[in-house]
């Protein structure tokens, strides 16, 4: 059982708190769903807990089994068992799909696989996200429409198992066909009771294929309410209204105001 | 290629990185445009006089450490050699010739013409009429000191329908000034690839003068890594319609390094294409890149296809690459003429995309180094210099970032 706990984070990007103080637990088997209007947060949220280098840490912890993760560095962090699929997924010229994935698998399992049973793997992952196998010898997503990046996004998370996932906003920019793909290999990974999911979405639609055990309302960079799947349901038909005026416009970061630096916990779970 | 080149000009016009000139892409500009870009009437000749010494004004010149190069512009003579070793296959013949007895495309600057008249004698790699060498030409040109210049004339005589690939490799220490001329038979085809991995001290000046006849074809490449100063300057021109000819290259300046690499393509006939990819990375105090790229499509030059791309990576904020992009057209019927140039640090996002994978940024830094460089290794056709051109690359950004 791998639990990772977030308790009273701050995160401010260029001296502007975006997240005022998130309370969260994700235990292995879970799928959390946190749903909040553009500009609430959610993706700040995904990347602080990538380490991404931009947004920096003010106060508040995050911890994997007791774990200080952010004590760790970028790939520490995945080596340890998180994994961030991106909304906004990086070309990287010159570096074949191929070669990345078995980079990254080497680096996760901490050997390198052998090459004919990783053929074989990865060939059956991608067929099962309905993938051509030409597309491994492509280079790491130049030219991917938004369907691809976000499968091969999800040919990732299969691929490397991680103990925690945070999807940001991975139905965003999908057809119907690409998201019923993503989202059954996203259940595929569900099944296997291993992985705690944090699903961070904008819309209700992607609900519709995988139900969250936990749903979080995200508003102000912070948790305002939390639930079960009913409460999606229920967004879905009122929408963020009843959060306030901020939580319906797109909130700007400039507009907030000057919240405590060091914040305490916000929201009792 | 042609898919790398459609993404390429896609990316960088969406950083906005098309332009009339050079862009650095989240760094200050490194090469303002001034008028002094467009060059008055080149001047070409044997006698290194009519050059006379440059001073470090003259657009030619004004990137150079002039002190450095100072020896080979001086004229001393000197009867000092490099140390030759090479490989040839069957029917490819190596031989000495008086250079006097050779027709060859003129000097482009006084370092050039000076190594015309000093060098007395050169060397000759002859590849006889409809012959496809089947294996590469290999010449190791070895220095030895600095203590004396070496004025140096190489001609690559590949003649009609023949076929080719020849590799000239430099190593050790010296002060090299040399024309390497290459003759491009009617139909036929030379893959050229010229190494540059002097040791530290090594001042290396060259004029690469290509010459093709009709449906010729060039691929050259430049890996320019090694030596404290290293100038190229290449021209390729067509004596006759439907010729291609390639110029790429790669180098890698680490600290107090100047790499330069000059083109100039003259399309002076019909129906002949020029494609360049020049791609530089650089690292530490003093790296410095210079590329200039000139396209002359002259007013017989219809039908004319040309493309330049150059793309430099900053690794430090210290290093400077100098980019000048420069076409000129005579004649508006033309199929296509283009340049981009881009000079950009080292892509943070890339790096996090894969470390957020597990990998170590060490060996994500690798990746993205070697994706950089890898459309213009990956093509030079010789797979063993292929991968050791890659080793020498991630050794010096082991040694870079050590």
């Amino acid at each position: 059982m791998t639990v990772l706990e977030i308790r009273g984070l701050t995160v401010a990007v260029e001296d502007t708190e975006i997240l005022t103080g998130v309370d969260l637990t994700i235990r292995s088997g879970e799928t959390h769903a946190i749903m909040g209007p553009n500009g609430s947060g959610k993706s700040t949220l995904a990347y602080a807990i990538a380490g991404h280098p931009k947004y920096t840490v003010t106060g508040g912890t995050v911890t994997l089994d007791g774990e200080d993760v952010l004590a760790m560095s970028v790939d520490e962090r995945a080596r340890a068992g998180l994994f961030l699929a991106m909304q906004y997924p990086v070309e990287v010229p010159g570096v074949s799909v191929s070669n990345f994935l078995r980079s990254a698998a080497t680096a996760v399992r901490g050997e390198a696989p052998k090459l004919r049973l990783w053929v074989k793997e990865q060939k059956e992952a991608m067929g099962r996200l309905e993938m051509d196998p030409a597309f491994a010898e492509r280079n790491v997503n130049e030219g991917f429409s938004g369907g691809e990046k976000k499968r091969h996004e999800i040919l990732q998370l299969e691929l490397l198992q991680p103990r925690i996932a945070v999807l940001d906003e991975t139905d965003s920019g999908l057809d119907v066909d690409a998201l019923r793909v993503v989202s059954e290999g996203v259940n595929r990974v569900r099944a296997t009771g291993e992985t705690g999911v944090l699903l961070i979405t904008h819309y209700t639609r992607i609900l519709n294929y995988i139900t969250p055990d936990f749903v979080h309302v995200f508003v102000k960079g912070r948790i305002v309410e939390q639930g079960g799947p009913e409460l999606a349901d229920e967004l879905e038909k009122n929408g963020y209204a009843k959060y306030g005026p901020e939580a319906k416009a797109p909130l700007h970061a400039r507009s907030l105001p000057a919240g405590p630096v060091f914040g305490g916990a916000v929201t009792p779970a | 290629m042609q898919d790398a080149l459609t993404t390429e000009r896609a990316a960088l016009k969406e950083t906005g990185g098309i332009t009339d000139g050079s862009v650095a892409v989240g760094v200050k500009p490194s090469t303002p445009r001034s008028p002094a870009d467009v060059r008055p009437e080149r001047v070409r000749s044997f006698d290194p006089e009519v050059f006379g010494a440059p001073t470090g004004r003259e657009e030619e010149w004004r990137f150079t450490p002039l002190p450095r190069l100072r020896a080979l512009l001086d004229g001393t003579d000197s009867d000092a050699h490099l140390t030759v070793t090479s490989e040839l296959p069957e029917g490819v013949e190596l031989v000495e010739v008086p250079l006097t007895d050779l027709d060859l495309p003129a000097p482009v600057d006084r370092l050039a013409a000076l190594a015309l008249q000093r060098a007395r004698t050169s060397l000759v790699v002859r590849v006889p009429k409809a012959l496809e060498a089947d294996a590469p030409v290999v010449l190791t040109l070895h220095g030895t000191g600095t203590d004396e210049v070496v004025w140096g004339s190489v001609v690559l005589d590949v003649a009609e329908q023949a076929r080719a690939t020849v590799v000239i490799e430099h190593t050790g220490s010296a002060h090299y000034a040399a024309c390497v001329s290459v003759l491009v038979g009617d139909g036929a085809a030379l893959q050229l690839v010229q190494v540059q991995d002097w040791a530290d001290d090594a001042v290396h000046g060259a004029h690469v003068a290509s010459r093709l006849g009709r449906d010729a074809s060039l691929v050259s490449t430049q890996v320019t890594l090694g030596g404290d100063l290293v100038r190229v300057n290449e021209t390729a021109e067509f004596t006759g319609p439907g010729a291609s000819v390639e110029l790429r290259g790669v180098s890698f300046a680490d600290r107090g390094q100047h790499l330069e690499h000059r083109l100039l393509i003259d399309h002076s006939v019909p129906h002949c294409r020029s494609n360049v990819v020049y791609k530089s990375a650089l690292h530490g105090d003093e790296a410095h890149t210079v590329w200039v790229g000139d396209v002359l499509i002259r007013a017989g030059a219809t039908g004319t296809d040309t493309y330049e791309l150059n793309r430099n990576l900053l690794l430090t904020p210290e290093a400077r690459a100098d980019s000048v992009p420069n076409l000129e057209i005579e004649t508006g019927e033309i199929a296509g003429a283009g340049h981009a140039s881009a000079t950009g640090r080292f892509d943070d996002q890339q790096l996090f995309y894969l470390q957020s994978r597990g990998i170590p940024a060490d060996v994500a830094r690798q990746m993205v180094v070697r994706g950089f460089f890898a459309d213009v290794v990956e093509q030079i056709g010789v797979p063993a210099l292929e991968e050791r051109l890659m080793a020498t690359i991630e050794a010096e950004l082991e040694r870079a970032f050590a």
